[in-house]
């Protein structure tokens, strides 16, 4: 009996009235927890009830305070019928299970109910008191951290990385069990909810066990994921990194352990203090492994990555064969993992060595129906409460599934062992489901990750190495981990234009956030591929089939298409690419997204040729070159706009860029002539050759004036899917995350390829459009973590949802016009009666925009390194060896586009303006104006790890809440867009309650995983189902803290230093 | 392609003042969208109209939905589902309990039933407002009605209290909550001329003096005071004021009140003859106008009376506004010196608020 749960409900208020007589309701409450209930009284004809309850206590097991959601009902108590049901509230009591977490539960909590959605509040007080076990057999985890967040939270520091861990549960959809069909869509819907939470905790605990075996003690970068199988079931599923996490204490107990602080401004986190760090996403301080941790975990059988944080900069200067070297060490050390994954998409300095390039991999499933006998039994029976217990006959369904994702993953693994790389970061899993076909895919960057961690040694002498060395700044990732002679794929090398000692490839692809190290030359944008492909509708195998064989030519324009994109703009690196595949009736969607960038290490990319079909006729020839011109004007024109001006270049290149239209004759796209290429790249061979599109067919065409209708997005916004924009940061704190679905009918007369695709281009750009347009007040601002997702509800239906956050940076003039904007409302505001309304305190903390200040930019040193470009893309198909076949072809076929690629020129060293820290640092403490206290019970929500402006000082627990909401009045409730509308709002109060509840103030890391639509106008009804997760934190502005803490200023200034790393 | 659907949903609730002025305007989403097109929003944003187009169903939507918070506005501030910065919801309250001039003007002292209601439709096509934000404005003034008028205590108070409105807008709908609830004609023909806030005036003037929340007396004997504070006229006052008849009823009196204001005025006033002449019928005027006060009747026509007895014979004699103040304060003034007259109490409680009243009153 190792914890007691104790609940006090204390007051409702805003209820709805339930008894149309009186206009008033007779509220009382329920709280069930596991199978336990208890009431409150009935508090008569109120509809601001005060129970003021005494503590009801539940004694449990910790497991099933893992598992079980605690649950409270409002109703309304009726003498003569049954009472009625007002709503509920789902509370996940898991945030107080671990110590440095939330303490108590206390707030009030929107009442929901799946019909009617959001109908009063109810304040409700929750606290556990726990027991040690000292059970070793224990199926609990409690204490285990959970963190959605891709990096190392701040305020943590991470010991060891062990790394990859997944489990997933699987059960029957109540959805789709035959007591759905008498039973109300409420108790239906409710019932969907309980499982799901109940599921998501028994996932979160199993993961919770595996880490423990691992001797971690938290998991980083957990993302859970549902997939609604229809009628086969429902599987809940996460994967994650496990970590060993050490709280960092205040910022004084490590001032005096830096030596000296000039050395270790640049290279040691831990001098950082950590209300400087917090700021930025990445920092992440680390070492300091003790020498009883590095022992328990050679003893534990799954091998743990330890590492210390040491630079590895030297892995590419020290050559060749010390390289491989190293390179051995590693993999052995990884070897022995089932797979050497890591779900983090920022990492420490020093973790990452080289970036090898994408790694993804596909799988077509089909979807069993579950014939099983037991089931049949209980429906003739009605014995109803037998299918309560859904694992009694589902037992041997996770092991399908895990079979299915175990095949994956090993494809992962080998592609990236192609790469010559022995890791796979930025890692992540997905789905698509369509009645009975299923798509698995999987992907992320190949890398090489530190080799050092595995030499012993302490943590001192690792410091002092890595402080000795130096380091070539902001390129040693772009080097290739691969041996050249023997590349995996052909692929155009030149010397590293930072360090001039690496090889490096001319494009980089990767699934990961852009190092905060990292050269970048103008800013980033947002790039995205967009594909439709006209499907026969058809069954069971014969649909998997054509899948299948569709797969791969997707891909492939995909990849084609992102690369043209990024040329057009004149960039030479994606970040944070993320390909989704969606399947639906009779097409497949896919969107590609990712952040392009110009990394200063790699070369100046091409232009982009076009090149015609028959170049004797004339007025062809002439459009051609047309276009051609539009082609090299937009190249032009988008350099400017990113402010893309690499030093020296123009002193390079003698001659056009791009070679005169009589010259380029058409390219054979030949592996011969690719192989002489590749192997003959030398530093005085500098000429440039373009990217060359031909217009053979219509097709062709298509893409090529689907280039130019991508419009940029209006001046002061720019966009991109990563944390943080390249080339900005000077955030200030004003942020506005947002949610934002489309659908679009399409007319289903004669649908084309190309129809299609325009229809899916003009959705995504007008959406794009539409978000700019309704920012414009925050102009200048970026969109970050722009975050696409595609379904297809129904035959002639596309869904899209974005969620993303658009943050305010400093310009000075934007500064004082908000400025005279809020001092103009205070005005106003202190005209009104101040004692009733209290607007004036309330503005000023939360209108007044923050000073400027420069986000601390952690340098984080990683070491030479080479990389490629992205391949090893592939699909596979179970049980269609056909498959196999074109999957090799397809691969050729990327090899072949690789040759089209021509090697820039070469000889350019770029040499990074640092601003100078001193300045940075002072002009931070000069700006910073006096602020009000935040605002009680205002709650920001972003999908960054980070709240710019602000310090995370605690983080409080996992958000993870899955919503229905179902109407059978929807002309009612203003349409699909009113009732969407409303319930994502509803889910928004929801999420921003139960932190508040926590005692937080902000979600980092928030994400909308899953937004399912499903709609009958005819019938006057719809459904939704939403889920939404994130880490509930507590903030404090930096603002604030300057003027609260007495930390002297050189701590400051040490963490702004590192922020001149990057060009603008 | 059509969108099925379109919403955009922001953490903290996107709220565009230009749009929310055309929704309580009354516009109808087309409208909106093609009024803002002529705004020359698209020229300077480079949107197209399909994105205004969406984004003022957004807007709209939004506005429908917090609609119902705006009916009770401390609930929109205790609410958890729009997250709104209390500077935008000061002024989506203050907004939408905003009227036009035009519209009051037509309902002011009208009952706040469902018959005025019907006339909505007439009031719209008379004043170009649309029936849709006639029908805003007029559930905000019975809603407001409703809530205050059983309370006790200071209206503007409970209204700032109820409502969270501005200290001015609080004042006004005092001045609207006042007029409803005495049935003030203000809509006659040669009442026309005068503006609400002249109206808003007077109101305010008179619920300082005239109501029992004025004697203030209230705190001694709380039971006794069932009758509102601030709302109702101190019905015991108007009964009194019946006494002040005598000052035109007794020849004396009136012939010794005229000659105190003819001395001390002599040389003083441009229309001096004019005043001297007419002394007997505006006094005979404005004493009558108190004396008749005990009709409700008569209390709706005070207006009506103020002007056709007082108003506009100084009018029609081309009085300038100094002269009538000067007047004023000498007719008041000189009552004290009438030996036999014993109100002077009543009179001046009568004559302070009247004579402020008048002096806004009077204007072309």
């Amino acid at each position: 009996m190792p914890g007691k749960l104790k609940v006090k409900i204390v007051a409702g208020r805003h209820l709805p009235v339930m008894d149309r007589a009186s206009d008033l309701t007779d509220a009382f409450v329920e709280v069930k927890f596991g199978n336990t209930t208890f009431k409150t009284d009935v508090y008569l004809k109120s509809l601001n009830p005060q129970w003021n309850s005494e503590w009801f206590k539940f004694e449990v097991d910790d497991e099933d305070l893992q598992d079980e959601p605690l649950q409270i009902t409002v109703l309304d108590h009726d003498t003569y019928s049954a009472n009625d049901a007002i709503g509920k509230v789902y509370i996940d009591i898991d945030p107080l299970l671990y110590s440095e977490a939330a303490t108590v539960i206390s707030g009030w909590f929107p009442i929901y109910d799946t019909i009617h959605g959001i109908r009063g509040e109810i304040n409700v007080v929750v606290k556990v008191d726990l027991f040690n076990d000292l059970n070793r057999f224990r199926q609990s985890s409690c204490g285990v951290k959970f963190f959605c967040t891709t990096s190392i939270p701040k305020c943590y520091r991470a010991v060891i990385i062990h790394g990859f861990v997944e489990e997933l549960v699987v059960n029957e959809d109540p959805e789709y069990q035959w007591i759905d069909r008498i039973r109300t869509p409420r108790a239906s819907n409710e019932a969907r909810q309980r499982l799901i939470s109940l599921m998501s905790g028994e996932l979160q605990r199993k993961i919770g066990l595996k880490v423990l075996e691992m001797r971690g003690n938290a998991v980083v970068g957990y993302l859970q994921c549902f997939d609604l199988e229809g009628e086969s079931g429902l599987v809940v599923r996460a994967i994650g990194t496990a970590c060993t996490l050490d709280k960092l204490s205040s910022p004084a107990a490590f001032l005096p352990a830096c030596n000296s602080p000039s050395k270790d401004m640049k290279e040691s986190p831990l001098v950082h203090p950590p209300s400087h760090g917090c700021r930025s996403t990445h920092n992440s301080p680390i070492h300091t492994a003790t020498g009883s941790r590095l022992t328990q975990n050679f003893s534990v059988s799954v091998p743990t990555l330890i590492y210390t944080g040491m630079g590895s900069g030297s892995a590419g200067k020290e050559g060749g064969p010390f390289k491989a070297l190293l390179r051995q060490q590693t993999q052995s050390a990884l070897e022995q993992r089932e797979f050497p994954f890591f779900t983090l998409t920022a990492f420490p300095p020093g973790f990452l060595v080289h970036v090898g390039g994408v790694v993804s991999a596909r799988s077509v499933k089909l979807l069993d129906r579950i014939h099983n006998p037991a089931f049949v039994g209980i429906m003739g029976n009605t014995r109803s409460y037998k299918l309560l217990d859904w694992n009694s006959f589902n037992s041997d369904e996770p092991e399908t599934r895990d079979a299915w994702w175990a095949e994956i993953r090993q494809e992962i693994k080998s592609h990236a062992k192609a790469l010559g790389c022995h890791a796979v970061v930025g890692y992540s899993e997905s789905t698509s489901i369509c009645e009975e076909v299923c798509i698995l895919s999987a992907s992320g960057t190949a890398a090489v990750l530190n080799p050092r961690f595995l030499q012993d040694g302490t943590v001192e002498s690792c410091l002092e190495q890595r402080l000795e060395e130096n380091l070539p700044a902001g390129c040693g990732f772009c080097h290739i981990p691969y041996d050249e002679l023997n590349m995996p794929f052909p692929a155009h090398l030149t010397y590293c234009y930072n360090c001039r000692k690496q090889k490096v490839p001319d494009v980089l692809f990767t699934t990961i956030d852009l190092p905060i190290d990292a050269t970048v030359i103008g800013k980033g944008c947002l790039i995205q591929a967009r594909l439709c492909r006209l499907k026969k509708k058809a069954q069971a195998e014969a649909n998997a089939t054509a899948i299948s064989n569709l797969l791969p030519f997707m891909e492939y324009e995909v990849h084609t298409q992102l690369m043209n994109k990024l040329k057009l703009k004149g960039m030479n690196a994606l970040f944070g690419l993320r390909i989704q595949i969606t399947v639906g009736e009779n097409m497949l969607m896919g969107l590609a997204s990712a952040t392009g960038v110009y990394l200063a290490a790699l070369p100046t990319p091409g232009g982009i040729q076009i090149a015609g079909k028959t170049p004797n006729d004339g007025s062809y020839e002439q459009h051609v070159s047309h276009m051609q011109k539009k082609i090299n004007d937009t190249i032009a024109k988008n350099k400017e706009l990113y402010e893309i001006n690499p030093p020296e270049i123009s002193e390079e290149i003698i001659g056009s860029p791009i070679p005169e239209p009589r010259q380029r004759s058409r390219l054979l796209r030949s592996q011969s002539e690719s192989s002489d290429e590749v192997t003959e790249l030398d530093l005085s061979h500098g000429k440039k050759d373009a990217f060359v599109l031909e217009i053979d067919d219509t097709d062709a065409m298509e893409d090529v004036h689907s280039l130019l209708t991508d419009v940029p997005p209006p001046s002061g916004f720019y966009s991109c899917n990563t944390e943080i924009m390249p080339g900005i940061n000077n955030w200030t704190s004003e942020i506005q995350m947002f949610t934002s679905v489309r659908v679009i009918r399409l007319s289903s007369l004669n649908l084309t390829n190309q129809a299609l695709n325009k229809n899916f281009n003009d959705l995504c750009e007008n959406l794009l459009k539409s978000l700019y347009f309704k920012l414009r007040s925050m102009i200048p601002c970026c969109l970050c973590h722009v975050n696409f997702t595609v379904s297809l509800p129904e035959d002639e239906l596309i869904q899209v949802t974005v969620t993303a956050v658009a943050i305010t940076f400093d310009k000075n003039q934007a500064l004082q016009t908000t400025k005279t904007q809020v001092e103009k409302s205070l005005q106003r505001a202190s005209t009104d009666n101040e004692e009733l309304l209290q607007f004036p305190l309330e503005l000023c903390s939360d209108s007044l925009p923050s000073h400027p200040f420069p986000p601390a930019k952690e340098h984080l040193e990683s070491a030479s390194s080479n990389s490629g470009i992205p391949a090893a893309q592939r699909a596979t198909s179970v049980d269609y060896s056909s498959f196999a076949d074109r999957c090799s072809s397809w691969i050729e076929l990327i090899k072949l586009k690789a040759q089209t690629i021509r090697r820039g020129s070469i000889k350019t060293t770029v040499t990074v303006e640092k601003a100078s820290p001193m300045s940075e640092g002072n002009f931070r403490n000069r700006s910073a104006p006096p602020c009000a206290n935040s605002t009680v019970g205002v709650v920001k929500m972003t999908p960054l790890s980070f709240i710019p402006g602000a310090k995370i000082t605690k983080y409080l627990g996992i958000i993870n809440m899955f919503f229905i909401r179902e109407t059978t009045s929807l002309r009612e409730e203003g349409g699909v867009s009113g009732f969407l509308h409303a319930f994502v709002a509803e889910v928004f109060a929801m999420v921003r309650a139960h932190v508040a509840a926590l005692g937080g103030n902000a979600v980092v890391s928030y994400i909308m995983k899953q937004c399912v639509f499903m709609e009958n106008p005819n019938k006057n009804q719809a459904q939704c189902l939403i889920n939404v997760s994130g880490d509930a934190v507590v903030f404090v502005r930096e603002s604030e803290l300057e003027v609260v803490s007495s930390q002297p200023p050189t701590a400051n200034c040490q963490s702004s230093c590192p922020g001149g790393d990057v060009t603008t | 392609m059509t969108n099925e659907l379109d919403i955009f949903v922001g953490n903290t609730t996107l709220i565009d003042e230009d749009v929310y002025r055309l929704w309580l305007d009354g516009y109808s989403v087309n409208d909106a969208v093609a009024l803002r097109v002529r705004s020359g929003i698209l020229e300077q944003t480079g949107a197209t109209a399909a994105v205004l187009q969406s984004d003022t169903m957004d807007h709209y939507r939004t506005f429908h939905m917090l609609e119902r918070l705006l009916h009770a506005p401390p609930k929109l501030l205790h609410q958890l589902i729009f997250q709104i910065p209390p500077s935008r919801q000061a002024l989506l309250i203050e907004r939408y309990y905003a009227f036009d001039e035009a519209f009051v003007r037509e309902v002011l002292g009208k009952k706040l039933s469902k018959g005025t209601k019907k006339d909505l439709d007439d009031i719209s096509t008379k004043t170009g407002i649309t029936l849709k934000s006639c029908r805003r404005q007029f559930d905000n003034f019975k809603r407001v009605f409703k809530v205050v008028e059983e309370m006790r205590g200071s209206l503007v108070d409970n209204i700032q209290q109820h409502f969270l409105l501005s200290d001015r807008l609080a004042r006004d709908y005092a001045a609207i909550v006042f007029f409803a609830n005495n049935r003030f004609e203000t809509g006659k023909k040669k009442l026309q001329y005068l503006s609400f806030g002249d109206f808003a005036f007077c109101a305010e003037l008179m619920i300082q003096n005239w109501t029992l929340g004025a004697v203030g007396e209230a705190p001694t004997d709380p039971d006794s005071q069932v009758d509102d504070m601030d709302v109702d006229l101190d019905k015991e006052f108007l009964q009194d004021l019946k006494e002040l008849k005598v000052l035109v009823a007794d020849k004396d009196l009136l012939d010794l009140h005229k000659s105190l204001v003819c001395t001390a005025l002599r040389g003083k006033l441009g229309v001096f003859s004019e005043m001297e002449a007419n002394f007997k019928n505006l006094s005979r005027g404005l004493v009558n106008v108190a004396a008749k006060l005990t009709h409700n009747k008569d209390v709706r026509d005070l207006f009506v009376d103020l002007v056709e007895k007082f108003v506009e014979p100084c009018r029609s004699d081309h009085w300038p506004l100094n002269d009538v103040r000067l007047f004023l304060n000498q007719y008041s003034a000189s009552v004290h010196s009438l030996d036999g007259f014993r109100h002077q109490g009543l009179w001046d409680r009568y004559m302070g608020t009247l004579r402020g009243c008048l002096l806004r009153l009077y204007h072309d």
